[in-house]
């Protein structure tokens, strides 16, 4: 129950005074509140846990996380290929 | 983004060319232990401690929420439950949690009115819907559940509610790493950081633990990547004799965490000790609702009887907890302990280490 999930914020709105949106999980929405993340923008990704944003997830981050990987993996082709 | 945010996570050879790394490097075995039961079950699921290198053990940590809460807390929730005018919600893992006598499922089908809900929000929905009921939250968790929780209260508090109130079992990470590092039988020799926890919370708590007691801790994510990228970095430390503080999941985590939720939480919550099941207290390790908020602790509310405890004598679950154990060494594991029939609290939800064991390691 702890996992939180990653989803895109489709809609945003207000419900008695707490900032909500639609959530989409690959195709499957739901509704989670925002008030933590009060910059949300419309096309944000977000981590949900229990039917709340807990943070904004960086896609500059995760393409930066796996250059740097893929990178690792071009180096070590190259060592292979001059073996 | 699916491609980056998901499956760039899950590249079979993204994480080949890391574990061929890790290979390239260890030069002795070592133990590392992951907090989070969610890593846990990924590891188990993606078969993880099988493609690494023999060297790495992983110990499983105690964050499994549903594992920790305190057998005295299930049984006043049995208590409260049982009650005719209450409307008990809770996360759904909660309720086949073995009580001292029975469990929440038990209630239901004894005509109590206990109701899953998927947030707190909806518990305060329900209130708001049932104004002539008592309706009480089962609020478990760690620093992952307290935003929410916490806004329940708020807006329990901001719509003028005077039948909803909250059953309080948080329990906080940093204090539990230290207990665990203090036992005189610690075998832990590095840390993969709860990532979600640190979502909210950030990392700021971490780099005096790891001076203290010089271990490395790594920020990791629950994506196969993200836990083989979260052990590289340990391996990479350990093997040079560092115990620095990283942060491997940085499209989620940031050091400060949310600013916005870690106020909310000191808004409504202080920190208290907490007894945690299977372990035993742990000072200054939980976070109970202040006095301002009283009126929505449903311990205050309820009148629960002395409680007396009865764990079953088999279960070992307090020893794997802390990384003592592994689940094959309990008698009753796959025997007379099943998810469908379960002993004790790490074989109900999926992060307890006894249900990812049976759910993934008995079939291999
Ligand atoms: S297998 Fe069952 S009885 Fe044994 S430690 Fe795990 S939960 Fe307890």
């Amino acid at each position: 129950m702890c996992l939180g999930v990653p989803g895109k914020i489709i809609e945003i709105y207000e419900v008695s005074g707490l900032k909500m949106g639609k959530i989409d999980f690959g195709g499957v929405t739901r509704e989670a509140c925002l008030e933590y993340v009060p910059e949300a923008q419309i096309g944000d990704y977000t981590l949900i846990h229990v039917g709340f944003a807990l943070n904004l997830i960086s896609e500059e981050e995760a393409k930066e996380t796996l250059q740097l990987l893929n990178q690792i993996v071009e180096i070590n082709e190259e060592m292979v290929q001059k073996d | 983004m699916d491609k980056t945010l998901l499956s760039g996570f899950r590249d079979a050879d993204l994480i080949q060319t890391r574990v061929n790394e890790i290979k390239k490097i260890i030069t002795r075995p070592w133990v590392i232990m992951e907090i989070c039961g969610g890593q846990t079950h990924a590891i188990m699921k993606y078969g993880l401690e099988q493609i690494l290198p023999s060297e790495v053990e992983f110990i499983h940590g105690p964050g499994c929420p549903v594992c920790v809460t305190s057998l005295e807390l299930v049984d006043k929730a049995v208590q409260i439950a049982s009650q005719p005018n209450v409307i008990f919600t809770s996360y759904g893992d909660m309720l086949r949690v073995p009580g001292s006598s029975q469990d929440l499922f038990a209630v239901r089908a004894n005509g109590g009115d206990v109701r899953v809900v998927y947030s707190p929000l909806d518990a305060v929905k329900i209130a708001i819907n049932n104004p002539e009921k008592e309706v009480v939250f089962f609020a478990i968790g760690f620093e992952t559940t307290a935003p929410a929780n916490a806004m329940a209260v708020l807006q329990a508090h901001a719509l003028g509610l005077n039948n909803f109130s909250i059953l309080v079992s948080h329990v906080c990470v940093p204090p539990a790493m230290r207990a665990i590092l203090s036992s005189p039988s610690n075998r832990v020799q590095a840390f993969l950081a709860a990532g979600h926890v640190c979502a909210v919370m950030g990392y700021w708590e971490y780099p005096p633990i790891a001076a203290e007691f010089h271990i490395p801790i790594v920020v990791t994510g629950f994506e196969p990547l993200d836990i083989i990228e979260g052990v590289y970095r340990t391996i990479v430390q350990l093997e040079k004799g560092e115990h620095k503080v990283e942060n491997a999941y940085s499209r989620v985590v940031t050091f400060e965490g949310n600013r916005a939720a870690q106020a909310v939480i000191k808004q409504v919550f202080e920190i208290c000790d907490r007894k945690w099941r299977g372990i035993g207290t742990i000072p200054a390790s939980g976070w109970k609702l202040k006095q301002e908020w009283a009126k929505y602790d449903a311990d205050n509310r309820f009148d629960v009887k002395a409680i007396n405890p009865l764990e079953s004598p088999l279960c070992i679950a307090g020893q794997i907890l802390q990384g003592m154990k592994k689940p094959f060494e309990c008698p009753a594991f796959g025997t007379i302990c099943t998810p469908e029939n379960p002993l004790g609290a790490t074989m109900v939800s999926s992060e307890g280490a006894c249900a990812a064991y049976y759910q993934y390691s008995l079939n291999r």
